[in-house]
C-alpha cells in the first residue's frame, strides 16, 4: 500500500493565496538530488520559507505560527511547470493531506492522487469563502469528506461539492495504486500487444 | 465513420482497455528516462519484486544533473554523482539502453529520442519529464508524466490516463523577418496564458507550421506544456519523414515504405471537432521576451510592460510579486535593459539550427565585456555539428566558448547557476523564481534575441541587423 487510507479529515488550513504557483516554488530543482523518496518536507517551498543564506522568513504563512493544518490552501492554477512527483511528495511528507484551490494544473493534479494528497477544486467564489475564513480566525476549521465530495467552512457551514474521478475515489478511499491495477491486468495487456500493430 | 482528429486516432489505438467510471489504459510505445525523476520508480519496483515489463522500450539518459565542462573527470558533486550512477546501474540491470555521458549519441533526452530515430509518427511516448511534449513534432502523443506513472510504464507499458479534451491552434501567414518558432511559441502563450491549455492536448495547423523546420516544430510542440496543455502534436508531412529517413533507429528498407505508408495517413479528418480552437495570424508575432515570472508573461520585444490596471485581488498581488523579484516596474520599455548572463541551449533551443542562427548573428561581431555566455549544445550530436559546420571557429572568434551538452543552466542541478539577482537572456523555457538559480532572473527569448543581447549588453531587438 503506497499511502494512507483517506478518511473524513476537520482541520484548519494554511492560506497561500499567490496564484500560479510553479512546482520550482514547491520543490526547487536544486532538492531533486534524492535517489530515495525522503525528507522532501523539509525543502516544501524552499525559497519561499528561507532566505539564501537559510534565515527564515517570517512573512512566509508556513513559517507563521498562527497558521496549522493539514490542509493547504492555495491561489489558481496551482502546481504548473515541471512533472516532478516532488513536488506531491513534499506536499505530503510535510504534513498536508488536501490541497484546495480553484484550478489545477494537469500532472500535478495526477501526482498527488496518486500519492493519497487530495486535490480539491472549487469555485473561485467559494476559494476566497475559504480564504476569508482563515484571515477572520487562523485556526478556523474545515471539513473535508471524500465520500461525499464535499467541502464544508465548519464556522459558516456554507459547503461546496468537488468532482474526483470515481475510480481514484475508490483508490484513495482504500489505499491503492495503479501499480497494483496494472499488474493485474498483465495478460491483458499481453494480448493487446499481439493483436496490435504496435511500433517498435 | 465519426471525424476524428489525429490526436484521437493515436489515443483510441493505444486504449488496451477503459476502466468502468475511471480513466483508460493506455498502451505506451516509447519511454524516455532521466536521472532525476526514475530512481524512486526503479526502487518500487524493487520493492515489489517485480522486472521492467518491456526493457526494449525505454531508453535512459542522464541530463539534469550532468556538468557542461570537464565531462570526461567524475562528477565532483556527491548528490548529482550517485543520482547519474544509480540511473546506468539500474538500466544494466533491467537490460535498458543507456546513452552514457561522453559517448556520441549521449544527450539532453528530448533531443536524442529524435535524432537516433526513436520518435515516430503515431506513437505513445513518455517520460518523466514535461516537456516530453517535444516529440509531438513528429506526430505522437507524447507528454510528461510523475515518478508513480513512470514505475507504471516500467511495470506493465501502461499508463492509466483519462482522455483530455483537443485545442488547435491555427497560425497562418508568413513570419516576419527575425522571428522564429519560439516567438511564436511565447506568443501563444503569452495570449492564452499559462493555464489556457490546461485539460487540454494541442494539435497546432498552419502555414506557419507546416513552413516550420522539425527543430522549430520541436520547440513549439516543447513549449505546449508553458500553456498547461499535457502536450502538443503536428501532423507528420515530408519535412517529419526527411528528417527520419535513415536515422539510426529508424525504420529500414521494406519496414521503412511500410511505416511511411501509415504515417502519411495521420492527420485529423477535415470534419474532425475540436473543444477549443485558436487561430493567431504571423503578422502579429515580433521577437518575444519575458518580463515576468511564468512564461505567460511575454511581449513583443518593443512593448512596454503592462501595468496592473484592471486586476484585482490575488491576481494583482501576484503580479506586483512577479515584476517585485523581476526589479521591473510597470510601464518601462524593455528595450535597453541589462543583460549580465546568456543561456543558449536547453530542450527547447539546444539544436543545430539555434546555434546556427545564434552563430550568423554573432558572425564578425564581439560578445559585449559585461556578459556572461553560456553554449550548451543539446547532444554530442550537436556539439559535433557545430564544430563541423565550423560555427566554433565563428563563435570563438566572437567571444564565446561552446560547452557540453546537458540540462544545464535551464534548471540549474548542476554547478551553472545564474547568481542571485542577476539577469539571464535564456532560450530555455521557464522563467519561474529561482529556476536558474535562487534569485536569479530570467527573461525568455529566442537564440536571436539572446545573440542580440549578447552582442550588444542588453536587450535588443534582433532585427535591427535586417534594417
Amino acid at each position: 500500500m503506497a499511502y494512507n487510507k483517506f478518511t473524513t479529515i476537520t482541520s484548519s488550513a494554511v492560506p497561500l493565496s499567490i496564484e500560479n504557483v510553479d512546482t520550482d516554488q514547491i520543490i526547487p530543482a536544486r532538492f531533486l538530488k534524492a535517489v530515495e523518496r525522503k525528507g522532501f518536507g523539509d525543502n516544501l517551498f524552499r525559497d519561499w520559507r528561507y532566505s539564501n543564506e537559510g534565515t527564515i522568513k517570517a512573512d512566509f504563512p508556513l513559517n507563521n505560527s498562527k497558521y496549522s493544518g493539514k490542509i493547504l490552501v492555495a491561489g489558481k492554477n496551482f502546481g504548473s511547470g515541471s512533472s516532478r512527483e516532488h513536488a506531491a511528495w513534499a506536499i505530503y511528507d510535510y504534513g498536508f493531506s488536501q490541497v484546495v484551490s480553484s484550478f489545477f494544473a494537469d500532472i500535478f493534479k495526477g501526482n498527488a492522487l496518486n500519492n493519497g494528497l487530495l486535490p480539491v477544486v472549487v469555485h473561485a467564489n467559494f476559494l476566497q469563502k475559504i480564504f476569508n475564513a482563515i484571515e477572520n480566525d487562523p485556526k478556523a476549521k474545515f471539513k473535508v469528506d471524500l465520500a461525499k465530495q464535499l467541502f464544508t467552512i465548519s464556522s459558516t457551514g456554507e459547503s461546496a461539492e468537488f468532482e474526483i474521478n470515481q475510480y481514484k475515489k475508490h483508490c484513495l478511499q482504500n489505499g491503492l495504486d495503479d501499480i497494483d491495477y496494472l499488474v493485474e491486468i498483465k495478460d491483458e495487456i499481453v494480448e493487446f500487444e499481439k493483436t496490435t500493430m504496435i511500433n517498435c | 465513420m465519426e471525424a476524428k482528429t489525429l490526436f484521437d486516432k493515436i489515443w483510441d489505438a493505444h486504449i488496451v482497455k477503459q476502466v468502468e467510471d475511471g480513466p483508460n489504459v493506455l498502451y505506451i510505445d516509447r519511454h524516455f528516462i532521466h536521472e532525476v525523476t526514475s530512481p524512486v520508480a526503479f526502487l518500487g519496483l524493487k520493492n515489489r519484486r517485480l522486472k521492467v515489463f518491456r526493457p526494449e522500450k525505454t531508453t535512459g539518459t542522464p541530463d539534469h544533473n550532468v556538468p557542461t565542462i570537464n565531462q570526461h573527470l567524475p562528477i565532483v558533486d556527491e548528490l548529482s554523482h550517485n543520482q547519474v550512477e544509480t540511473l546506468k546501474k539500474n538500466c544494466a540491470e533491467q537490460g535498458i539502453t543507456h546513452h552514457d555521458l561522453g559517448t556520441e549519441s549521449y544527450g539532453v533526452v528530448h533531443i536524442i529520442g529524435p535524432e537516433l530515430g526513436l520518435t515516430q509518427p503515431g506513437m505513445t511516448i513518455v517520460c518523466g519529464d514535461s516537456h516530453t511534449s517535444t516529440h509531438g513534432a513528429f506526430g505522437t502523443i507524447a507528454f510528461g508524466i510523475g515518478t508513480s506513472e513512470v514505475e507504471m510504464v516500467l511495470a506493465s507499458q501502461c499508463i492509466m490516463q483519462s482522455k483530455p479534451k483537443k485545442m488547435r491552434i491555427t497560425v497562418n501567414g508568413i513570419l516576419n523577418k527575425g522571428v522564429t518558432a519560439k516567438d511564436v511559441a511565447l506568443y501563444i502563450i503569452s495570449k492564452i496564458s499559462t493555464s489556457g491549455g490546461t485539460g487540454h492536448f494541442i494539435e497546432y495547423t498552419g502555414t506557419v507550421i507546416s513552413n516550420l523546420s522539425m527543430e522549430g516544430r520541436m520547440t513549439l510542440c516543447n513549449l505546449s506544456i508553458e500553456s498547461g496543455a499535457r502536450g502538443g502534436m503536428i501532423a507528420p508531412d515530408d519535412i517529419t519523414f526527411n528528417y527520419l529517413k535513415n536515422r539510426e533507429f529508424a525504420p529500414k528498407g521494406k519496414d521503412w515504405d511500410n511505416a511511411l505508408k501509415a504515417w502519411k495517413e495521420l492527420k485529423s479528418d477535415a470534419c474532425a471537432v475540436f473543444d477549443t480552437e485558436y487561430v493567431f495570424d504571423a503578422a502579429d508575432i515580433e521577437p518575444m521576451i519575458s518580463y515576468g515570472t511564468n512564461p505567460g508573461m511575454c511581449i513583443g520585444i518593443n512593448k512596454k510592460i503592462p501595468d496592473s490596471k484592471g486586476l484585482e485581488g490575488n491576481d494583482k498581488a501576484t503580479y506586483i510579486k512577479a515584476l517585485k523579484y523581476m526589479g521591473y516596474n510597470e510601464n518601462e520599455p524593455m528595450i535597453g535593459k541589462i543583460v549580465d548572463y546568456v543561456f543558449v541551449g536547453s530542450c527547447t533551443n539546444g539544436r543545430i539550427e539555434d546555434f546556427r542562427a545564434f552563430a550568423e548573428y554573432v558572425k564578425g561581431k564581439k560578445k559585449a565585456p559585461n556578459v556572461i555566455a553560456w553554449l550548451v549544445p543539446g547532444s554530442q550530436k550537436v556539439e559535433n555539428q557545430i564544430r563541423e559546420e565550423g560555427l566554433v571557429q565563428i563563435l570563438e572568434a566572437a567571444g564565446f566558448e561552446l560547452r557540453q551538452p546537458g540540462c544545464s543552466a535551464c534548471l540549474a542541478m548542476n554547478d551553472d547557476k545564474i547568481p542571485e539577482g542577476k539577469y539571464c537572456v535564456s532560450t530555455s523555457n521557464r522563467n519561474f523564481e529561482g529556476r536558474q538559480g535562487p534569485g536569479a532572473r530570467t527573461l525568455l527569448a529566442s537564440p536571436l534575441t539572446a545573440a542580440a543581447a549578447a552582442i550588444t549588453g542588453h536587450i535588443t531587438d534582433p532585427r535591427e541587423i535586417f534594417i
